[in-house]
């Protein structure tokens, strides 16, 4: 396939930089901030009403089946406004997790309610302060009706305000085995479920989640028991694809915000875009960002077309990303000089909300040590 | 099927019947290139025979028009070619100045009467090109340039020095940049013109690099005749297709960064001299150097794809091959920077049998030039700076 996008994807490329860039812009998010809201329902309706949390639906539960390539212009220009919104946990993780899992009847009930902005849902997998998708410890104990749940979640993204938890928990083996983890849809109002909201640095929050004894029946178990590494980590992939495409998003704004800087701030009587030295970090950093674009749509291209290197491309691609974006954020506050480092200036908002969006489903670390070894090193 | 699949379905035969057993390796050191020329040295029987076939379905230059010997074919046609010879580890049956630079200028800007005389040779590798840019004195800045060409009326005389002309010693005929208009602002009085290196007063003289191979030379010119019928397009325009030319030779430099076709991968390069210990690269160090460099060279490549993909699709802002090319050869640099690492004291034997006479080593001093020559890193990023940033 080549790789440039199709009318349509251009498209909703188009309508997503319009919307996001009128209606959820940087001035939103400082609202947000002042009155500790993690994001605004009005807006999500909004984005719902556009069918945006019905793109990786497919078309016969109620979706637009509009595939990753579709979904990641929006992600892109999300990154660009910083917008928060639970199209990530909920029309990204949420319907790829049911869709990849879920049984007919899960399917059929869960995802035309994704589709319509009646569910919103958030995805429980890691337990340490690492991403380590094996390392499941949070168990899952057999009993007369179903299991129950005993054990720790952190940095749930929309832990504390989804609808429905999805959880990744261990019915079999240990920590560290593939095998062995199961899935579960567990209401966060259930007897035993403690969530405990976190900020984080990017003025958005996560949760951290206790299941001391949740009891939930046998319908509860998303997929099969012990079988649901494969849909998890085909989640995760999908989730990181899109983590990319939002740090590329966080990129080109920080980089072209930066470049207008250079063109507008005078310093020994001229533009200090007229320097060498700026010049030329500036192209060495456009160059960059050349190539982390190349990734982002690779890899979600391959994701659409159910290519088997797509494991090994979204974690190339978002590896890439963390290099990037850490690039772009840093070059943006050192290039804004003083300003940079002021709250009043939005230049700093990228370097912080790049940081957790690095971190989340693991950052150039983790996802170049998973190439290797898919690679045989 | 579609006229492509036939088309794919034909070359592929052509190719198994066609392609000598010998001709199915990666190219692993310089003396297995086929340069073609007037005084052709063939390391094999096979490779002139290699070489002559496929010049005679003018697949020696795939894209240029039939009447010019070339292979007539369009971009899917030619991707195909590439693809098909990939397939089947085919060595490209010339390598050749005149295919990659001049030939394209010619068609692009010259006269009809130089593309008669010069295209149908270069397509059967009967004459060699070599290219006279720069000067001692015009390196990065090459609108310098100061070989003058007086006008005697049918001809010009030309006096002057070149340097760093790629196998000057080699080639019969150069393609070159000469002021024709002292008088007029830098850019504006110079010319292309062609002569043959056989021409009195022509004198290559082989540079030693540091790689210890001698790729170039400087050439000093003293009262070559060139006739006037050899300027291609207008005289005192030379910039124009200089400027054209240096576009296309960034293009083909920056393909440096991307690995060949059948060649080893940098990781598995990395396996064979570190091992494996409990599923990773003996060394941790050199484990991250080698993953940093396998995502960066990913990237490269699959960028390189997109900008093709975007130029046939009409998106794109074309002017990327400073960024190719300023990204491949700094990528390249670094492949062979762990190379040498990852054989430690190995690495450093010049003359064995051991290291096929040094070829490592060697071939790391040489990658040094790639971000030196068709324009440095720091013009590559001067012209990103200026003519896509707008940073003035």
């Amino acid at each position: 396939m080549a790789l440039v996008l199709n009318q349509e994807q251009q498209m909703l490329k188009e309508s997503a930089q319009g919307f996001l860039s009128e209606f959820a812009s940087i001035t939103e998010l400082r609202r947000l901030r002042d009155t500790d809201d993690d994001y605004a329902p009005e807006l999500w309706g909004q984005m719902v009403d556009m069918g945006w949390a019905a793109i990786l639906v497919p078309e016969n539960h109620g979706g637009l089946g509009f595939g990753q390539v579709g979904m990641g212009q929006i992600v892109e220009q999300s990154g660009r406004t910083l917008t928060a919104s639970p199209l990530f946990s909920t029309a990204i993780l949420g319907a790829s997790i049911i869709n990849l899992a879920g049984s007919a009847e899960q399917k059929a009930r869960l995802l035309p309610a994704i589709a319509e902005g009646h569910l919103t849902t958030a995805l429980a997998v890691d337990e340490s302060g690492h991403h380590a998708p094996t390392n499941i410890s949070l168990l899952a104990d057999k009993t007369a009706s179903g299991f129950r749940l005993t054990g720790v979640k952190r940095s749930v993204v929309d832990g504390h305000n989804a609808s429905q938890l999805i959880v990744a928990a261990r019915t079999a083996g240990q920590a560290g085995d593939s095998r062995g983890i199961s899935v579960f849809l567990v209401d966060p109002s259930a007897a035993g479920v403690t969530v405990e909201r976190i900020s984080t640095v990017d003025s958005r929050s996560v949760a951290s989640i206790s299941f001391d004894g949740v009891d939930v029946d046998a319908g509860a178990l998303l997929g099969d028991e012990g079988d649901a590494f494969a849909a998890l980590s085909a989640t995760l992939d999908i989730g990181n694809a899109h983590l990319a495409a939002e740090l590329l998003g966080v990129c080109s704004e920080a980089f072209e915000r930066t470049l207008q800087y250079l063109k507008e701030r005078r310093q020994f009587g001229v533009l200090i875009g007229s320097f060498q030295a700026l010049q030329h970090r500036a192209a060495h950093w456009w160059s960059e960002i050349e190539l982390a674009k190349s990734l982002v749509l690779k890899s979600l291209q391959a994701l659409d077309d159910g290519d088997l290197r797509a494991p090994a491309l979204v974690s190339i691609s978002k590896a890439k990303l963390c290099e990037v974006v850490e690039l772009s954020s840093n070059e943006a506050i050192q290039m804004h000089a003083g300003v940079g480092m002021t709250d009043e200036y939005d230049i700093g908002f990228f370097a912080k909300r790049a940081r957790p969006a690095q971190a989340l489903f693991g950052g150039y670390a983790y996802h170049g040590d998973r190439l290797a070894s898919m690679s045989g090193y | 099927m579609t006229d492509l699949q036939v088309f794919r379905d034909e070359t592929r035969q052509w190719l198994e019947q066609n392609c000598p057993p010998s001709m199915r390796s990666p190219i692993n050191s310089d003396g297995s290139q086929c340069w073609g020329g007037r005084n052709a040295v063939f390391s094999s029987d096979e490779q002139k025979l290699w070489m002559e076939r496929m010049a005679a379905k003018g697949w020696t230059a795939p894209t240029w028009p039939i009447e010019y010997g070339g292979g007539g074919l369009d971009k899917a046609q030619a991707k195909v070619l590439r693809e098909e010879m990939g397939n089947l580890n085919a060595r490209s049956p010339l390598d050749s100045f005149g295919v990659w630079m001049i030939g394209p200028a010619l068609l692009k800007f010259g006269s009809e009467a130089l593309k008669q005389q010069h295209l149908p040779p270069i397509v059967r590798g009967e004459i060699r090109w070599c290219q006279g840019y720069s000067e001692p004195n015009a390196g990065s800045d090459l609108a310098g340039l100061q070989t003058k060409a007086a006008d005697m009326g049918d001809h010009f005389i030309v006096n002057g020095q070149k340097v760093w002309t790629s196998y000057g010693d080699k080639a019969d005929w150069m393609f070159c940049l000469v002021r024709t208009d002292p008088e007029a602002k830098k850019q504006s009085g110079i010319s292309l013109v062609l002569f043959d290196m056989t021409t009195p007063g022509v004198t290559p003289k082989p540079i030693k690099l540091i790689s210890g191979s001698s790729p170039f030379c400087e050439t000093f010119l003293d009262d070559v005749r060139v006739e006037t019928n050899q300027v291609v397009g207008e005289i005192n325009q030379g910039w124009t297709i200089a400027k054209y030319l240096l576009t296309h030779e960034r293009e083909m430099i920056g393909g440096f960064g991307l690995t060949d076709a059948g060649s080893q991968s940098l990781a598995e390069y990395a396996v064979d001299a570190l091992g494996i210990t409990q599923g990773r690269l003996a060394n941790t160090l050199l484990r991250s150097d080698v993953i940093r460099w396998e995502i960066d060279a990913a990237a490269f490549a699959m960028t390189a794809e997109r900008v093709t993909d975007e130029v046939k699709s009409g998106q794109g802002v074309g002017a990327t091959s400073a960024m190719l090319k300023y990204y491949g050869t700094e990528l390249n640099k670094r492949r062979y920077e762990t190379m040498m690492k990852l054989h430690g004291n190995d690495a450093m034997e010049w003359a064995s049998e051991a290291s096929n006479e040094g070829w490592l080593p060697r071939t790391w001093l040489r990658t040094k030039g790639n971000s030196i020559e068709g324009g440095t890193s720091e013009i590559q990023l001067n012209i990103i700076a200026k003519n896509i940033l707008g940073l003035g």
